[in-house]
């Protein structure tokens, strides 16, 4: 008897209108199993801003989804440059998108901050140079 | 007392003996309701949001609207008509709407209350909601019910979100029907309250409306229907008109995309219409990519109301010809406090989350079917060729976890595994008991090879 149920995803860099795919994929998988709105609502979100992060500066990355019955786990993994300062990072309204970016309407600096807003865990490793992992989740 | 036949009604009817069992209404249904089943194309109720997409697309007009006769405005000894804004938009050269009025009186209706008018008052409440509820996130327009149900389906975290306003129909209905028993002196029973209606959406609305338990409406009828009926009343002198006429350029608006937003005087606002589109605003919505405005307002047919499938007038020209309609009247006629009829403008009830789409009855059980899903999903050839009768291969995969398809109705596995079959009776051949020099087990064995021999075409490498 399966408890588990694993969703992995790639993301590619630098297309906009694929981003959001993956997000998408889940709620929908997540409603066939039943899962509570709320949590959906927050994996959903969280799971979207990850995806523009890695379109704008990280040059596309992975996703793995780890569904149970308790929780949502999420990893998300790149490998672009890396964040030089992380808790700056993490503040409202920071951010380093170029402005070709910010005029299309992204780069507020709300990515990381709403990701962790919306997760009931959130751990950020980076390294520059390397790359980023994203780990998050949400429980019901 | 919930009854589940009737939550999920749905207003599309499948005429049998026309339907060829092509696959144009499966591949065109935005939420998956349709399958090809013993050669006919089956509307699976509870999945179906009356969009009527099937019913424009079937090119053997097998899919038709279920809607009430004209006829049955005879039933009553006083019928009220309320025609929607979108009717006024289907005739040529009309410059004032009260042709339409008169000419429904003299088809035999005994009263009419404009649909545009009780818009007029939903705006304004609208109006009021949006003030009293300020910074409280983004509230979705419940006019349209194909829009009600997709959320109700699809995506229940939005339906906090939805506009708690009756349609302007249903407000339309209740002061009609207060203002008939009140002039006339019947009972409430002997009154009709005749909708006519621009789509199918509404006429299940009717039989099972959401935000509230019963609706005002008797019936309702197709514009396509009295339409025709109504020309050869329109042929009278402007002075011979009576006044009916009591919609601004809001009410008359409201049949338009973009019609609703205009009403609530506020550029904070976002309206998509068609379905295809109204789902990725949803999408969104959810994602929280929509944040900052007041309003979204969605048709789930294009063009808005007049878009609908029981509609005469391609929706562009009727958009076009609503204002010329709307030109020289003032912004608008309605406010609540003249019409004292109108008791409660807000929904009576709340609507609920209806996990349609959920495979299992609990999680461990739906985790069980997911993964049986994705299974077969792999084994499947990836075309979505529709041949099994549902859209895709993931929808099979879906429909045989739930028990309602075999393996074998993908065509292509089917090839596949005849051909395997085919080749245990080839080995079958073989065996040492069909060894003979007997002329007849010899014929056999030739024939089985010449059989090989023709199915080796038919395999694909």
């Amino acid at each position: 008897m399966a408890t588990h149920h694993i969703l992995n995803y790639v993301v590619p860099g630098d297309d906009f209108t694929r981003a959001g795919e993956a997000s998408s994929a889940v709620k929908n998988t997540l409603k066939q199993l039943g899962i509570d709105n709320a949590a959906i609502r927050k994996v959903s979100i969280a799971i979207y801003e990850g995806e523009i992060n890695m379109v704008i500066h990280a040059g596309g990355g992975t996703i793995t989804v780890d569904i149970s019955d308790q929780e949502v786990a999420m990893i998300l993994q790149d490998k672009g440059p890396g964040i030089a300062d992380i808790s700056k990072a993490m503040e409202e309204g920071f951010s380093t998108a170029p402005d070709e970016i910010r005029l299309l309407g992204f780069g507020a600096g709300m990515g990381l901050p709403n990701m962790r807003k919306f997760t009931d865990e959130f751990n950020l490793q980076s390294t520059l140079g390397i790359g980023t992992t994203v780990t998050m989740k949400v429980k019901f | 007392m919930e009854n589940n036949i009737d939550k999920f009604v749905c207003s599309v009817r499948l005429e049998e003996e026309l339907c060829k069992g092509c696959i144009n209404c499966i591949k065109h249904c935005p939420t998956q309701a349709i399958r090809v089943h013993k050669g006919k194309a089956r509307i699976i109720d509870r999945f179906c949001i009356d969009c009527g997409r099937c019913v424009r697309y079937c090119p053997h007009h097998a899919k038709v609207a279920d809607y009430d006769p004209i006829s049955i405005i005879s039933k009553y000894k006083y019928v009220v008509a309320l025609p929607a804004p979108a009717l006024y938009a289907q005739f040529q050269n009309l410059n004032n709407v009260d042709y339409v009025l008169n000419a429904l009186l003299r088809l035999g209706f005994d009263d009419v209350y404009e649909v545009s008018a009780a818009a007029e008052l939903v705006s304004h409440a609208s109006r009021e909601f949006l003030k009293k509820h300020k910074n409280q996130g983004t509230f979705i327009s419940s006019a349209c019910p194909s829009v009600i149900r997709l959320i109700r389906v699809k995506f229940p975290t939005l339906l906090p979100r939805l506009l708690p306003i009756k349609a302007p129909v249903e407000v339309a209905a209740e002061i009609a029907k207060e203002r008939a028993i009140t002039q006339t002196g019947l009972a409430p029973e002997d009154i009709g309250i005749i909708f006519i209606s621009p789509c199918p959406s509404k006429v299940s609305y009717v039989k099972y409306p959401l935000g509230l338990e019963k609706s005002t409406i008797n019936h309702a009828v197709a514009i396509k229907d009295i339409y025709p009926l109504l020309l050869p009343h329109m042929n009278m002198k402007e002075s011979q008109l009576k006044p009916l006429s009591h919609s601004g350029r809001i009410g008359l608006g409201w049949g338009n995309a973009g019609g609703e937003v205009s009403g609530l005087l506020t550029d904070s606002y976002l309206s998509a219409d068609g379905i295809t589109n109204i789902i990725r605003v949803l999408e969104d919505l959810e994602d929280e990519k929509i944040y900052s405005m007041k309003f979204v307002e969605l048709s789930a047919c294009s063009g808005g109301c007049v878009g609908g499938i029981l509609n005469v007038e391609n929706p562009y020209l009727a958009a076009h010809k609503t204002q010329r309609l709307k030109k020289y009247q003032p912004v608008s006629k309605n406010r609540a406090e003249h019409n004292p009829e109108l008791k409660d403008i807000f929904w009576e009830e709340k609507i609920e989350y209806e996990p349609v789409f959920r495979l299992g009855n609990n999680f461990r059980e739906s985790l069980n079917m997911l993964q049986e899903v994705e299974k077969l999903v792999k084994l499947f050839p990836g075309f979505d060729c529709g041949s099994c009768g549902a859209p895709t291969c993931q929808t099979l995969a879906e429909d045989i976890v739930r028990g309602d398809a075999q393996i074998n109705n993908c065509i292509h596995l089917l090839r596949t595994h005849v051909y395997e079959l085919a080749k245990d009776i080839q080995v079958l051949s073989m065996s040492p008991e069909l060894d003979s020099d007997h002329e007849d087990t010899q014929k056999i064995k030739k024939h089985i090879e010449e059989l090989m021999e023709k199915l080796a075409e038919f395999t694909i490498s």
